[in-house]
């Protein structure tokens, strides 16, 4: 085995930083290793955690650590953090409230940048959680932003999915317009000491009462976090929040609802590398070569249609391919 | 109206008149800058008339000392009374060397005592704990047990001399010890006087020296508040300070606002948990703030602070003793003003500092050290630093009237507008369910954020000037002596501690934390079981670590 | 070969909460184009160099300014040998007298910017010193 593949397996970090550092930068080599490494992943249950900017999800996923380590689980979190459009930069702002865990072996907190990945979670998300499934880790959590695009996304490259709201943000409505009703298996109300909390908790259960899952055999379950400020309760509630998320696990399990969710995975997963394999390559080549400039131009102008392009462009692919 | 027809009439005319000349100026000679503004961003107009304050009531917005609105100061007789107190923050090293610097400055004239802790107490760590690595005695005196306190208290006049101690999470630990030592001494409780500074709020907002969440830490400041109210009474409970939340970038006014905001929330919690009447223990809160660079924008923070309070005792708290309206407050200049370059120009810029809070009506002072900025002040430094401080009082004669740039138009017209300003901050907090709420919500954390970043930013563009490091920088320096602290305090204090707990009873020190602990449960005044713990030579930590399992620790939210 | 980012990290060591001057840095390493990790203030040098291994970071920026710097600064720098991630440049700032400077350098530290140092030259440093490989 490839030396640095075999230490990742052996749960090195250093390796294992580097590695996901060359899937973000887009190195070749990275692709190459993680074919190797693929053989040693797939054991991990995944833990997606989602909601509005500023919810608490950070502070949740720490106190996820911290119930999971009790438990003698490792954890390996990734959370993703949005790049800012302008600058390219990003302040990667999650791991501040993880910090207390940095030096116990048993947890692995990796911060990632969305770097304006095309179409919903960056594939770095992906594969970054293959390396930790190498690595090992019982548990790995990914915490996302919940805006747009990205929410839907984690559904298919976790394997439960936590979608947290507050009360006395507008949250009901929110929820049902970004479709996070389709994609949540259990439901925190966090910061449920504030007023509005069991009003919410009420519309939640109505509409999930309406909705197809109600007879689908798992009704996600809406759990009250109170007040992170408060320790003893903070820690019984994201205790009872760690109960459900195995409950969760366990029904997956036993019904055989893990296996379609591993196949959904699959799907996500060549679709990512046939991203990264054809359409990236191709548009790349075509913007440095000027040609997409071109092409565009004689759009513009109406001097044909971009179905006729595409097509140009794919056979001369396929084309290209084929001589190879 | 404060001005007569023909007055504001007249100003108009010369005013229009003035403006065309204005632009024939400006063609010939364009002004150095496109806008004027304060330190903190504010835009200041080239000319004020009386126009700008027209709407101005004399006796209800201006009126004379010790009269509400107590714009004009709370004393009738102002510093012709009495000067502010010269107080100076100091220590250092080991309990025995900030108490030999503390002599020093009393032979030299200071008034009143001013203790700076360092980090591992402040923060609520004994010597020994690993947290404390490389810190001990670095900025401040360390303090693990009342054996150090007592030597630090060493041959000092408890009945006589005020002190006053910078401390924050422990505060209910270290005023403990004082009060233990007073005991020892002899000395009755109602005789000592001095100030903890006990302000958790702006530690969450600003200077990050936190131990239990918010809400508990506030409880706990209740406790002391009541404790003062009825063993204590020449104690100031809670110093209310903007200094550090200045110190953390905002600007003056976002000082005033949240500051004054932290003074309701404290105020506010003393009356629903405590019971107590405001007129009860309003006299015990004092104020503490910055002084900057800007003058005007300085003296102007101070008159609106004073007025403001008054309004929110009055208006909102009903009290009714009419000293339970004076916000009366400590001052000291601005350390983020002074620069390592050039360090004797410091000087200069204390000096003004100094000069805008005397003018402004300060009850007390600090004046920075040219070198505080590089490093703990050395004694010569300190020694250059109180003398300003004593020839703006007996040279000058700037304190032989009492608020002297009263009536100015640019001064009231400024002090009104920065007064609007800060009530629309404090609506803001109310509106959101007051200052916890808003430190929950990062609100003012993220304010001074910005206005920190913002004002980098133009220092870096040369928008705003500091002499000596974006502008007339120079290579050749004129070096000053440093202080150092030797890593053998560290050693020594260690050692101390050791002892103290092989010879103490620890049995009666666990009974003492248990009793702690449950009067931190049944949300009882700690304050009495703190006085007893600290007797049983019980270690700082060691009583902050049952506030810690109690309450929880809060860790740094970290907002950018 | 694509071009990387930079990744920094900015710490805290020591019990000091003065974070102006290293929530500022943040902000304008994001604004540089750099990712940036910020851990907050209290830290421990065993923190800050476990964090930064995670993180697979280029830089970790120390700031300081509570006369700790002289045991933490160099500590950071040890633990991050051990940890067999020596090639993670430490840089620091805050108040740090002249005459500790050399002391730093000796101890790893490759850079100091004291009070003043405008951050155009803190960014400039960077880019001209960290090549992420
Ligand atoms: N009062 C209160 N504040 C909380 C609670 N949980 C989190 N916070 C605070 O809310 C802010 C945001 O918390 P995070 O955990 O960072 O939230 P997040 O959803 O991860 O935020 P982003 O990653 O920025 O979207 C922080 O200042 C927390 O301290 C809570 O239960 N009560
Ligand atoms: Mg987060």
């Amino acid at each position: 085995m490839d030396a640095t593949i075999k230490k990742i397996c052996a749960g090195d970090v250093r390796m294992a930083s580097r590695l996901i550092r060359d899937i973000e930068d887009k190195i070749p080599e990275a692709k190459a290793k993680i074919k190797k490494l693929y053989a040693h992943t797939g054991k991990s249950f995944i833990i997606g955690i989602t909601g509005a900017p500023g919810a608490g999800k950070s502070t949740l996923t720490d106190a996820l650590i911290e119930q999971l380590r009790k438990k003698n689980k490792t954890v390996g979190v990734l959370a993703v953090d949005p790049t800012s459009p302008f600058t390219g930069g990003a302040i990667l702002g999650d791991r501040i409230r993880m910090q207390r865990h940095a030096e116990d072996a048993g947890v692995f907190v990796r911060s990632l940048a969305t770097r304006g990945a095309l179409g919903g979670l960056s594939q770095s998300v992906g594969n970054a959680i293959h390396v930790m499934e190498a690595m090992g880790k019982d548990i790995i959590i990914v915490e996302t932003v919940g805006i747009g695009q990205q929410e839907i996304d984690i559904i298919n490259h976790a394997h439960s999915v936590a979608v947290v709201l507050v009360p006395g943000m507008g949250d009901e409505i929110q929820t049902m317009k970004a479709g996070l009703m389709e994609i949540a298996d259990v439901f925190v109300i966090n910061k449920a000491n504030r007023a509005g909390a069991m009003q919410l908790h009420t519309e939640l259960e109505g509409m999930l009462n309406l909705s197809s899952k109600a007879t689908d055999g798992w009704k996600p379950p809406v759990v009250m976090v109170g007040d992170a400020f408060e320790p003893q309760t903070f820690a019984a509630d994201t205790a009872a929040l760690t109960n459900k998320i195995e409950e969760h696990q366990l029904y997956l399990q036993e019904s055989g609802k893990l296996t379609e969710r591993m196949h959904r995975k699959a799907m996500t997963e060549i679709h990512d590398a046939l991203r990264d394999s054809l359409f990236e390559p191709i548009v790349n080549s075509l913007t440095t070569s000027g040609e997409m400039k071109r092409f565009a131009e004689k759009i513009k102008n109406r001097k044909t249609d971009p179905y006729t392009v595409a097509e140009e462009i794919a056979q001369r692919f396929f084309k290209h391919q084929e001589e190879k | 109206m404060y001005f007569s027809k023909e007055t504001l009439e007249a100003s108009e005319k010369l005013s229009r008149k003035s403006s065309d000349e204005v632009q024939k100026a400006l063609k010939n000679h364009p002004e150095q800058k496109k806008r004027f503004s304060t330190v903190s961003d504010a835009e200041i107009k080239r000319l004020y008339t009386p126009d700008d304050i027209k709407d101005i009531n004399f006796a209800e917005d201006i009126g004379v000392p010790g009269e509400f609105p107590y714009l004009r100061g709370n004393q009738v007789t102002g510093y012709r009374g009495r000067y502010w107190t010269f107080r100076m923050f100091s220590g250092m090293g080991s309990a025995r060397d900030t108490n030999a610097r503390w002599k020093m400055l009393l032979r030299e004239g200071q008034t009143g005592l001013s203790t700076a802790f360092d980090f591992p107490t402040l923060m609520g760590y004994d010597s020994d704990s690993p947290k404390s690595l490389g810190e001990v005695g670095k900025c401040g005196v360390a303090i693990d047990t009342l054996e150090d306190f007592l030597e630090l208290m060493e041959g000092i006049p408890l009945a006589d001399v005020t002190t006053s101690m910078t401390i924050n999470p422990p505060a209910t630990i270290l005023w403990a010890m004082y009060c233990a030592a007073a005991d020892i001494k002899g000395v009755p409780l109602s005789r000592i006087g001095g100030t903890i500074q006990n302000d958790m709020l702006k530690e969450f907002i600003a200077q990050k020296t936190f131990m239990c969440p918010p809400e508990p830490s506030v409880k706990l400041i209740s406790d002391t508040v009541e404790f003062g109210t009825k063993y204590v009474p020449r104690w100031n409970t809670i110093s209310i300070s903007g200094y550090h939340i200045r110190e953390a970038g905002s600007t003056a006014v976002q000082e005033l606002a949240f500051t004054l905001r932290d003074g309701i929330e404290y105020v506010e919690d003393v009356v629903r948990r405590k019971g107590l009447n405001v007129d009860d223990f309003a006299t015990r809160l004092s104020f503490f703030f910055n002084s900057h660079s800007d003058f005007f924008e300085e003296i102007c923070k101070m008159r609106a602070a004073r007025r403001m309070w008054a309004k929110i005792m009055r208006d909102r708290f009903h009290a009714k003793d009419p000293r339970s309206l004076w916000l009366r407050f400590h001052t000291q200049t601005a350390g983020c003003s002074l620069t390592a370059q050039q360090p004797y120009n410091n000087v200069v810029r204390t000096t003004v500092q100094a000069l805008a809070a005397v003018l402004g009506g300060t009850q007390s002072l600090h004046t920075n050290s040219l070198d505080e900025v590089l490093c703990l002040p050395s004694e010569h430094a300190v020694e250059i630093a109180l003398r300003t401080q004593q020839i703006l009082a007996e040279e000058t004669g700037v304190a032989n009237t009492i608020d002297p740039l009263a009536g100015s138009y640019f001064i009231e017209s400024l002090t009104n507008e920065m007064e609007e300003k800060a009530w629309d901050y404090i609506q803001k907090i109310d509106d959101m369910g007051g200052m916890v709420a808003a430190i929950g919500k990062g609100f003012p954390q993220m304010e001074i954020s910005e206005a920190a970043y913002r004002f980098q930013r133009q220092l870096d563009a040369g928008e705003k000037t500091m002499i000596g490091v974006n502008k007339y920088a120079t290579d050749s320096t004129h070096p000053i002596p440093l202080v150092d602290i030797e890593e053998k305090v560290g050693e020594e204090q260690m050692r101390r501690l050791k002892d103290v707990r092989r010879k103490r009873d620890n049995k009666a020190v666990k009974k003492s934390l248990d009793d702690i602990r449950n009067a931190c449960k049944k949300e009882d005044n700690v304050m009495p079981c703190c006085i007893e713990a600290v007797k049983n030579l019980a270690t700082l930590q060691e009583i902050c670590d049952v506030y810690r399992e109690v309450y929880g620790e809060y860790r740094d939210p970290g907002l950018y | 070969m694509p071009e990387r980012t930079i990744r920094v990290m900015v710490a805290k060591p020591g019990l000091d909460g003065h974070d102006r001057g290293a929530r500022i840095l943040a902000r304008c390493f994001r604004d540089a184009g750099f990712e940036v990790v910020y851990t907050g203030c209290h830290q421990t040098p065993e923190q800050i160099a476990a964090a930064a291994v995670q993180e697979d970071v280029d830089l970790v920026g120390l700031s300081c300014l509570s006369g700790a710097h002289r045991a933490l600064f160099p500590r950071v720098v040890e633990l991050l040998r051990e940890k067999g991630a020596a090639d993670i440049t430490v840089i620091g700032g805050g108040i740090i007298p002249e005459q500790d400077i050399p002391l730093l350098r000796e101890a790893g530290i490759k850079a100091v910017f004291t009070p003043g140092a405008s951050l155009e030259s803190i960014v400039e440093w960077i880019n001209s010193n960290i090549k992420p490989h």
